[in-house]
């Protein structure tokens, strides 16, 4: 055999086992996809199922009566304590001999580095390209109305929470279910507290891991050329075990530095992007309320647009869904209620006007293709609306950006891994504390639930996003069922807290210290 | 009611030259020295959620270690040699809560060292001694 063709042949031999492997690779994804659809199904029908004789999801009516219901019971209370949250959160109200514990500032950043990510990149990019530019509106809507779920849920966390001899403090549904009821005289407290626990750790290990995990393999096959996804799975799930078992705090302390910064590049580009094509601002907003009322021709017109506006808001901002009240429940204060001030600030923040950005720049940027015959929305075979470049979730808000700045999908690409990573850690804690709350604290337990917690982050990669994003946001309302029965039960110890605060807080008798 | 000379302190090479400085001072004219240990905190820092947890902990553990193992051995020192000495253990940026601690006890002095940094370091960092120096309510001596 002759040098040349010997080299030949090696290469041909290369290039069989590589295509081979890539074949193998191709299949894993494939199986972990059809398995995981196949055994998540049946919990998505249940929760996603339509009211008998209607198309509306029961589960969407669930979470829009809930925060009308609390918005009317507290007096519009996000519309009227605003001012006074701003001063919590910049420490007017705190006491200098606190300095050192938990500020509101720092509850209200850590809650909202667990909220603001891929929800508000890659979730509205779903929203609108199944509920088209009128989703937005719903959107807006359900942010509005959601920051009096996230009030009554965070008051109740600090109210509820436990505080250990050795002088750590943790809380959230679990303990404000059982306490709460048990000083109602309620029953079942403990029941609806183990059952918030189970969804807990699946919505920690769906929205909280799978969802971001998927997404960021998506973003990084959009920008590096395609690739299995399990390879992105199992760099994600190293980088995640390290700091949360290896307890690499260096990593963790990095990400948290670099996520507010990258929040407000992303937040900064969509301003910039905004601004230069001000002109088409208004027939944007024209079309989400055009849109929200008609649907502009997309497959279940005003209710698809208003289900999708709802789900994707209540899974970017998790009002109403319990998590945030573990995360704000550190605080040092002396009154419960004014965490719950402060904590309404966070749908504000993440959905009225993050999410509403990004919905603009898609929006603005022409990447909905419409009929020009009949301005209605070009539909493809899947029930979409079809987009410029065919892309959904985060990509269609990659090209969005990118037909303003070429560049921008590299950025998109570290936000969105940064964003996952941390959302990630943020989730990692709340389905830890569900988790320990049902096995009780221990070594053993909590190593089991951090395994399980990064073989799913393989598995959100590798499975495509259709069985993700359903699985995820079942998980998520599966909370928000169970932390809104309670929340109705637990709901005037709240206003009580409230009417004691407000008429203290109008004699002096609240002291503000700068 | 004696006069207080605020030292602030930190355990640091610099720091004691403040701290003899100041027992000097009240060796001759009288008085009392106020040991000023600030830990460095800002509530506008980020935690993550398992340090929001444990922070409660942290900060009694970390209270708890400035006055054991910085603060008592010192005033016990400087008590035996009959002066007067107090202390205040701090969270906050040290050269506002010098000035803060400064003010409520109506110090007469306010007594720091100096660590020497470059000129870009202090630019970048800023340096204790440059702010109380533009801030301090009361004469400030800082001691090289």
């Amino acid at each position: 055999m002759t040098h040349k063709s010997f080299s030949a042949a090696f290469a041909a031999v290369v290039a069989l086992m590589l295509s081979a492997m890539s074949a193998q690779a191709q299949t894993v994804d494939e199986t972990v996809n059809r398995v995981f659809a196949d055994s998540t199904g049946w919990f998505v029908n249940f929760i996603f199922a339509s009211i008998p004789g209607t198309s509306i999801a029961w589960i969407v009516v669930w979470l829009v009566v809930a925060a009308t219901v609390f918005t009317i019971y507290f007096g519009f209370i996000q519309f009227r304590v605003v001012g006074h949250s701003l001063a919590l959160v910049s420490g007017k109200y705190s006491d200098p001999n606190d300095a050192g514990e938990v500020s509101h500032f720092q509850a209200l950043a850590t809650a909202l580095s667990g909220t603001v990510g891929l929800g508000n990149i890659a979730g509205v990019a779903v929203a609108v390209s199944i509920g088209g530019a009128g989703a937005t509106f719903w959107m807006i809507l359900a942010g509005l109305l959601g920051m009096a779920s996230k009030f009554t849920e965070c008051t109740l966390g600090v109210k509820y929470r436990n505080e250990y001899p050795d002088g750590r403090v943790s809380g959230g549904p679990m303990y404000y279910l059982t306490k709460g009821f048990a000083e109602r005289g309620l029953p079942g407290g403990k029941f609806l507290a183990v059952l918030f626990s189970i969804f807990c750790v699946l919505g920690a290990l769906g929205g909280g891991n799978m969802f971001q995990a998927n997404q960021a393999h998506q973003q990084l096959s959009g920008v590096f050329g395609e690739y299995p996804g399990w390879i992105t799975g199992v760099v994600f799930a190293v980088v995640v075990f390290a700091v949360i078992v290896g307890g690499i705090k260096s990593i963790a302390r990095v990400t948290e530095k670099v996520v507010p910064f990258m929040g407000v590049l992303y937040v900064g580009t969509a301003l910039v992007i905004i601004l230069m094509n001000f002109d088409m601002v208004g027939a944007a907003f024209g079309q989400i309320f055009n849109g929200a009322f008609t649907g502009n021709g997309i497959v279940g017109g005003m209710i698809g647009a208003l289900i999708q506006g709802f789900r994707r808001a209540a899974f970017s901002n998790e009002a109403g869904v319990g998590s945030a009240a573990i995360a704000h429940s550190a605080v040092r204060t002396k009154e419960p209620i004014t965490e719950g001030f402060v904590s309404l600030l966070e749908p504000f923040i993440d959905t009225v006007v993050i999410c509403t950005m990004t919905a603009l720049v898609i929006i603005i940027s022409g990447q909905l293709l419409t009929d020009p015959e009949t301005g209605l929305y070009i539909i493809n075979e899947a029930g979409q609306v079809t987009t410029a470049t065919g892309a959904t979730g985060v990509g269609l808000t990659s090209a969005a950006f990118e037909s303003a700045f070429s560049w921008f999908p590299y950025l998109l690409v570290i936000a969105v891994v940064l964003f996952a990573f941390s959302t990630m850690l943020s989730w990692s804690y709340y389905g830890l504390k569900a988790w320990t709350y049902m096995f009780g604290e221990g070594q053993t337990q909590e190593l089991t639930f951090k395994v399980i917690f990064c073989i799913f982050i393989v598995i959100g990669a590798a499975a495509s996003l259709g069985p993700v994003i359903d699985f995820s946001d079942a998980a998520i309302f599966a909370m928000a069922v169970v932390n809104i029965a309670g929340l109705y039960f637990l709901m005037p110890i709240v206003k009580r807290e409230l009417d004691s605060y407000l008429s203290r807080l109008k004699s002096g008798e609240i002291k503000r210290f700068k | 009611m004696s006069a207080k000379f605020v030292v602030g302190y930190d355990g640091s090479e610099a720091s004691r030259r403040a701290l003899d400085f100041a027992v000097g001072r009240v060796k001759l004219q009288g008085g009392t020295v106020v040991l000023v240990h600030v830990l460095e905190w800002s509530p506008y820092s980020f935690l993550s959620a398992s340090e929001l947890e444990e922070r409660h902990k942290r900060r009694r553990e970390e209270l708890e270690r400035a006055e054991k193992a910085l603060i008592s051995p010192v005033l016990e020192k400087i008590r035996v040699e009959g002066i007067e000495a107090e202390s205040a253990i701090r969270y906050g940026h040290i050269a506002e809560t010098i000035c803060k601690i400064a003010e409520e006890m109506a110090a007469v002095q306010i007594v720091i060292g100096r660590n020497g940094h470059t000129q870009l370091g202090s630019r970048i960092f800023g340096s204790v001694a440059g702010h109380l120096a533009q801030a301090a309510p009361v004469p400030c001596t800082i001691v090289p």
